[in-house]
């Protein structure tokens, strides 16, 4: 019954999503206010019928109700309630109604948070929110229904895939989607935008903290997915270029591109024709990300062919939303108004660049994970277009971009003075410079890119720190003023300075992949081994039975010098429910970097094959994404940016005198 | 989710055999030697996984050609002639960076291009605007010596 009233309502929310794409556009242009108001208690209900449906099926998972198709082909009686949760959402069916839970949160949010906002914007944003919603309701139902009943239901489920029976299932795909999703509302108010032919700083102000919300989510959840990837598939990787990574870093790139671009539309009224641009492109490649991975066609362009359902759909999906924001772009851009002048050195010039590089970078991803796809279906010439392609393609535009990213936030609005700014950064650029020549003395024929990544990682984690210090120091100042200098900064400036060196951190982490030690070997109990700076010790090894998995698990004591550091317990574990095995790496995480140890096959009762890594600093990559979220997050809670929150009535007087120097 | 597709496969296969990625059993004595196996089999495909290098993969065919390239390493052969000798085998699909050439034009020059592209575009635009800078319209004009005349009278 449960299941049924969740199918009920997913119907139900989609006949309010159709009601919301169309009755408040109508009501725009017919100058109706009451019709144009419809939206919001439309948003409201659709969501609270979204979720209505995410819980029941979440209800059948957890209660295992076999007679669900759903639940038969991804759960298990066994697995812990965790797992029956979070499988809910790994597979097709379920993800797709996080998918749509997700894009009805974001239009409630605009609903009830909205007040602020005029309303012919709140109806036309909420009218386009309605419209995708639509689409990708009817998607489920059509092609994709998780409510699917089957008779005769069978006695016990077919289990979860044992490599997603891991917190990283949980967390990965809500963040992700969270963030992928996001720029649906960035998307919605662009077109908003476009149909009402009016854009002023006022539409940025709004529309940049969801635009935030978005990329931080969407930034964790990447960081959280490479981090899950790095500790389950056991060899250490943490970013394969794959194309399913590719799908979710093409929106990031496009949504990083546009966080800076609306800034500049916010405080300075310029580029808005671009703005709007790059809000259509970002979610474009959420929807392409959305395509690519629910599609099949990754997998093979045959399997795509012989059952081309879901992927079709959701191909007219895309091409409808894409296209059709593309054809109103082309269409409105024209009359939107340009602003705000600027020299080409100047903040705004930098941000060009920057915005430059990263829709670069986005069309060198795009280009490299379509590729091979297109020259497939035309020519029948498979190619692979892999990790070393994207590292010397993109890594170099990357590279680049983190040279300018100092210079960017150091520039004055309007008229920048280069020079001044490069004297300003001196200090950051020697130390950088003198890591990055350090570290090829001390390489010597060693790799190239690792030293540079280097200098830069410490020559933008300067000139961040650098920015701020400029901003707050005062020669002679007492330490009080300097506190409330401090203080008077607004919280975006220490946002855009922190998620700066998290960028920086993160590069930091990518460098020292460099330097890591590997050591692959048969581990015998008691036989010691060493890895980098450290000795690795098995004590025992034996097999312990868990829930629903049987493992074997090596006791390893790490020693530093003879010296115990740590002890882990890496296992691979053995799932009978569906014969396959995961490997289960112990890792110990010693300062920034990792040891990490993953198990490969037994040979006889006391060796096992194992590979041993050490990798310095390695938890930077992960936690530099932290600390870039954490930068937005501070950056969203400045005052100035709250929805509907008046013009800055507490300005400190510090501030503004710090205002006026810029 | 972007994982879940990988994560099935690998699931797959680490279903079909419980082969592990670079064995010690498979590794050559010579460390030189070895170094330069384990470089080449970073920059080849595993052929029946997803976008996995030999090097990570545990899938069987992974390890034949790990040893093949071992075996063929050690009898004296250059790191171009093995990798030559797959390509022929395989065809261009086993390479991880695909070769420069007709076909792969467009991978290739599609990133430099759109960079050029974009910067030519933005350097227009600079252009246009030295070119003609806009010109008060007559009512800024007028709100500005508004704005002008209340100053001098403040």
């Amino acid at each position: 019954m449960i299941v049924e009233i969740g199918h009920y309502a997913l119907t139900l929310a989609l006949a309010l999503a159709l009601v919301q794409a169309i009755v408040p556009l109508w009501g725009t242009l017919r100058g109706d206010e009451g019709l144009a108001s419809v939206g919001q208690s439309c948003a409201l209900g659709q969501f609270a019928a979204i979720a209505l449906s995410f819980g029941a099926l979440v209800e059948a998972h957890l209660a295992s109700d076999f007679s669900v198709l759903n639940v038969v082909e991804n759960s298990h009686s066994a697995v812990p309630a965790i797992y029956k949760i979070s499988g809910v959402w790994g597979n097709h069916e379920g993800s797709m109604l996080l998918w749509v839970l997700i894009l009805a949160f974001f239009g409630a949010l605009v609903a009830a948070l909205g007040r602020g906002l005029p309303p012919i914007l709140r109806a036309n944003v909420l009218a386009v929110q309605g419209l995708i919603s639509s689409a990708f309701l009817a998607f489920i139902l059509m092609t994709s229904n998780p409510f699917a009943r089957l008779s005769p239901a069978p006695f016990e489920g077919r289990d979860l895939n044992p490599v997603l029976q891991d917190l990283g299932l949980a967390i990965h795909p809500p963040l992700l989607y969270l963030g992928y999703v996001g720029f649906s509302i960035v998307f919605s108010f662009a077109a908003a935008a476009l149909i009402e032919g009016r854009i002023d700083a006022a539409w940025a102000r709004f529309v940049r903290p969801f635009a935030l919300v978005a990329w931080c989510f969407l930034t964790l959840g990447i960081a959280m997915g490479s981090y899950w990837a790095y500790y389950t598939l056991g060899w250490g990787g943490f970013w394969f270029w794959d194309p399913v990574e590719n799908a979710s870093l093409m929106p990031w790139l496009a949504g990083t591109a546009f966080v800076h671009s609306v800034a500049v539309m916010e405080k300075r009224d310029a580029l808005k024709v671009w703005t709007i641009f790059l809000a259509i492109l970002a979610f474009s490649f959420s929807l392409l990300g959305t395509f690519l991975v629910r599609s099949g066609v990754l997998t093979s362009v045959h399997a795509f062919a012989s059952d081309p359902s879901r992927g079709v759909f959701i191909l007219a999906i895309l091409a409808f939303f894409i296209g059709g924001a593309l054809a109103l772009f082309a269409w409105r851009a024209p009359l939107l108004k340009r602003g705000g002048l600027f020299a080409p050195i100047s903040r705004e010039g930098a941000l060009v660049l920057n915005n430059l590089l990263l829709t670069t970078t986005c069309v060198g991803v795009l280009i490299g994970t379509l590729y091979p796809l297109a020259l497939e279906q035309l020519t029948g010439e498979k190619i692979t277009v892999g990790a070393p392609f994207f590292n010397m393609t993109c890594g170099a535009l990357l590279l680049l971009l983190c040279f300018v990213v100092p210079f960017g936030q150091s520039l004055a609005w309007k008229r920048g003075d280069l020079l001044g700014v490069a004297q300003r950064l001196s200090l950051a650029l020697a130390v950088g410079l003198c890591v990055c020549v350090a570290l090829f003395a001390l390489l010597r024929g060693g790799p190239v890119l690792a030293p540079i990544a280097a200098g830069l990682a410490v020559y933008i984690i300067l000139g961040s720190l650098n920015e701020i210090f400029a901003r707050v120091w005062r020669r002679g100042a007492p330490f009080g003023l300097l506190l409330s200098r401090a203080r008077g900064l607004p919280l975006s400036a220490w946002g855009s300075a922190l998620a700066h060196i998290g960028v920086g951190l993160t590069l930091m982490g990518l460098a020292a992949t460099a330097f890591g030690a590997e050591t692959i070997a048969t581990m015998r109990v008691g036989e010691p081994q060493t890895v980098g700076p450290y000795e690795v010790t098995f004590q025992t090894l034996g097999s312990r039975a868990g829930p629903n998995y049987s493992e074997v698990v090596a006791k390893a004591e790490i020693r530093s010098g003879g010296t115990l550091v740590a002890t882990v317990d890496p296992a691979k574990r053995f799932f009978p429910a569906r014969q396959s095995s995961t490997t289960q790496a112990g890792i110990a995480t010693l300062w920034l970097g990792q040891l990490y140890i993953s198990l490969g096959d037994q040979a006889g009762d006391s060796a096992v094959a194992a590979r041993l890594y050490w990798k310095p600093l390695v938890t930077l990559i992960w936690l530099g994404a932290c600390v870039m979220a954490f930068g937005g997050a501070l950056s969203l809670a400045d005052r100035r940016l709250r929805i509907g929150a008046p013009a800055p009535a507490r300005t400190a007087p510090a501030q503004s005198m710090a205002a006026a120097e810029r | 989710m972007k994982r879940i597709r990988l994560a099935l496969l690998f699931g797959l296969m680490i279903a079909s055999s419980l082969a592990h990625a670079v064995q010690p059993d498979e590794m050559l004595r010579d460390p030189a030697l070895e170094a330069r196996a384990r470089t080449l089999s970073a920059e080849l495909r595993c052929m029946v996984c997803q976008n996995q290098s030999i090097d990570d993969s545990d899938a069987p065919l992974a390890r034949d050609i790990r040893l093949l390239i071992r075996q063929r390493i050690s009898q004296g052969q250059s790191n171009e002639a093995v990798r030559g000798f797959l390509v022929s085998r395989y065809g261009d699909f086993i390479l991880l960076k695909p070769p420069f050439k007709t076909e792969t034009l467009l991978l290739w020059t599609g990133a430099p291009l759109a960079l050029a592209i974009g910067a030519l575009a933005i350097w227009s635009a600079v252009r246009r605007r030295e070119i003609a800078p806009p010109a008060l319209t007559e009512a800024e004009e007028a709100r500005l010596t508004a704005i002008v005349g209340e100053g001098e009278r403040g």
